[in-house]
């Protein structure tokens, strides 16, 4: 479904990627794990055109989407869920949800399509009126998951979704990950420095390490490798 | 505790006025007079002493009563909080009397032709404001070269009225439709341009519109300006004191005695109904889709690009929109003063219109309106003591700063709020 091959990607003359080979097969969960600075978000980016790759080919269903704008690749069906969330913190949660279907059918079906985002988070709902900015931060995070998903992805981009929020939540936004790509039949590529749960979650991972993959497999192998519990993992892995 | 805060304050203020000593010192304490072509220094140190002694004692007293923030009687506790209070809960009664008092205001019996003026100046500010309102509050895009558009709307209008003959109602859209072009034509360059540097580039602008508009002798006459520019019509009914034969006016058309008032009764509500057009737009595009991304974008760009909002089309819109209202507000402008120049278009425009914005309080329709009565209304009150206005202006922008320091208006609810607990 989404098949990178070799991008580079620059910040000036600094390289953040060199030569990246992925591949997400459809209705899939691919996690990819790294530390800080491996280039992970700048891979999302690039694949979401807020960042241009240099070289290198990014085809989503047949299709090179490397030179397109970013508003163009959304509406092929890759939707992204921006690190830190990015919600609009002035804008009623209302707002945010109606800004995510800014593409597509530009919001006409939103009473139907936001039944969806509901029922995954229904804290939501009640919140409806209130500012962006006055959720906690794992309401945010779904409300960023929501927003994403009010665009009808076939493919969900997530960066960190766990970063900067409650343990408790965590699992919480994790099993409405697996929700969303077991029912709603969205393919999903995840980013997270929490190694031990993205892989739990992934049917296949990769390992970014200064820019290179460094390691495939399926989650379960990728789990048991040794260098990678060595790495990501030792004491329980990063919280 | 209260005693040593009370000394801090006292150094305080006694250090504020030995700034202020060194500050007016040499600019107000030194008088140079020519007599018999020799140029001699008259000390006026009593003024100095006076504005330290006004400066120190000014200090010390905000010291005590405004920022003085554990103290429950200060100013800002008591006085601001009720204000803010009254401001921020009362919005929509405020406008909703706003608007009558405006409609009712022409036949008001201490309304005068020098009153008139003035609300149809301020009138014409509070469009303004509420035009780059779009571009400012919404966009959050900081255009300090507005008048820019106003001056095209002007000199469009003025133009084509002139060697064209055409009437106000053609003009207006088409001065609009110019203004907005320029709005674009600004718009491309700056696209990736943020903040600071945004605000240096749209400065230029204005100022070469200025500039081209002072040097560009053959189309608009340069610093001699434009005249002659027709006056509008009522529906085609002219305002005239002695009609052309066969001709018929406003005056004759309905049988009435002629009054030089009835031109300027209707400036005002052509005027009035200008402005509160573009501040209906402004409500009713805020919770359309294009509204709601220029407010996305002021929030948050990369979000924006992630959701799939397109932020050319955004922002090229919010400029083209706001220049769009400039304009019409510039041909309003030029069909009531008959005259324009490149004099009336200079930087100092643009920087009362962001004023008036950025002081009513960013994104807040009622702030703009409350701004400019305030500061265009100080402005006219003082007219009579000329050299002062400009300190009057200066201090009622320190006043609002510290009592309302994110603009008179500044809470503003969300675009959409949903009845309380509707649903159980």
């Amino acid at each position: 479904m989404l098949s990178i091959s070799n991008v580079e990607t620059f910040y000036g003359n600094i390289q953040a990627l060199r030569g990246v080979n992925v591949k997400v097969n459809s209705g899939e969960i691919v996690s990819l794990i790294g530390s800080n600075g491996a280039g992970k978000s700048t891979l999302l980016m690039t694949i979401s055109g807020v960042n241009k790759a240099a070289t290198g080919e990014i085809k989503f269903d047949e299709k090179n989407i490397e030179s397109l704008p970013p508003h163009d690749i959304v509406n092929l069906g890759i939707s992204q869920v921006p690190e830190g969330r990015r919600i609009f913190s002035r804008l009623s949660v209302e707002d945010n949800l109606r800004l995510g279907a800014s593409s597509n059918d530009k919001g006409k079906n939103f009473d139907n399509d936001v039944k969806d985002v509901y029922d995954l988070f229904p804290v939501l709902k009640d919140r409806l009126s209130q500012r962006g900015g006055t959720l906690s931060g794992g309401e945010q995070q779904m409300l960023a998951i929501g927003r994403a998903l009010m665009a009808k992805p076939k493919m969900l981009l997530l960066d960190e979704p766990s970063l900067g929020i409650a343990p408790k939540l965590v699992n919480q936004i994790f099993v409405a990950i697996k929700n969303i790509n077991k029912e709603k039949k969205v393919t999903i590529f995840l980013v997270e420095q929490n190694a031990k749960k993205a892989l739990e979650l992934a049917d296949r991972g990769y390992v970014l390490v200064n820019g290179n993959v460094t390691l495939e497999g399926t989650g379960q192998d990728l789990l048991k490798n040794k260098d990678i519990q060595a790495a990501y993992l030792e004491g329980g892995g990063k919280k | 505790m209260e005693k040593k805060f009370f000394q801090t304050s006292i150094k305080d203020s006694l250090f504020t006025g030995l700034i202020a000593l060194a500050l007016f010192g040499p600019i107000v304490g030194l008088r140079t007079v020519a007599k018999n072509e020799v140029l001699e220094v008259h000390p006026k140190w009593f003024i100095v002493l006076i504005i330290v002694v006004v400066c120190a004692v000014g200090r010390f007293l905000t010291n005590l009563y405004v920022y003085n923030r554990d103290q429950k009687t200060g100013i800002q506790s008591s006085i601001g909080k009720s204000i803010s209070n009254f401001l921020d809960t009362k919005g929509y009664q405020i406008a909703l009397t706003a608007i009558i008092f405006s409609v009712i205001f022409p036949f008001l019996p201490f309304t005068d032709r020098y009153l008139m003026d003035i609300a149809i100046m301020m009138l014409t500010y509070i469009m303004l404001g509420w035009g780059l309102n779009i571009v400012i509050g919404l966009a959050g895009l900081l255009d300090l070269g507005y008048v820019a558009f106003y001056a095209v709307g002007a000199y469009s209008y003025a133009l084509f009225a002139i060697h064209f003959g055409w009437s106000f109602w053609i003009c207006l859209p088409i001065a609009g439709i110019f203004a907005a072009m320029f709005g674009v034509l600004l718009g491309f360059p700056v696209l990736r341009l943020r903040g600071d540097y945004l605000a240096i580039v749209t400065l230029a602008f204005g100022e070469m519109i200025r500039i081209l508009l002072l040097n560009w002798y053959q189309l608009t006459k340069g610093p001699d300006g434009l005249t002659g520019i027709p006056r509008p019509s009522f529906f085609g009914l002219p305002f005239k004191s002695f009609p052309d034969e066969g001709e018929q006016t406003f005056h004759t058309f309905f049988g009435i005695e002629y009054n030089p008032m009835q031109r300027i009764i209707f400036l005002y509500y052509l005027i009035l109904v200008l402005a509160l057009i573009t501040n209906l737009f402004t409500i009713k595009i805020r919770r359309l889709p294009i509204g709601r991304a220029w407010e996305a974008l002021r929030e948050d760009e990369i979000a924006c690009k992630s959701l799939g909002v397109n932020p050319r089309n955004t922002k090229l819109t919010a400029f083209a929109i706001g220049a769009m209202f400039g304009g019409f507000a510039g041909s309003f402008f030029a069909t009531r003063q008959a005259f324009i120049s490149p004099e009336s278009f200079t930087f100092i425009e643009s920087a009362i219109i962001v004023a008036i914005v950025v002081l009513g309080g960013m994104g807040s329709q009622t702030g703009v309106v409350l701004a400019t009565v305030f500061l265009i209304g100080l402005i006219e009150v003082f007219r009579d003591f000329e050299s002062y206005r400009m300190i009057a202006f200066g201090g009622a922008m320190v006043l609002i700063m510290i009592f309302r320091p994110r603009g008179i208006l500044a809470t503003r609810k969300p675009t959409i709020t949903l009845e309380k607990s509707s649903s159980k």
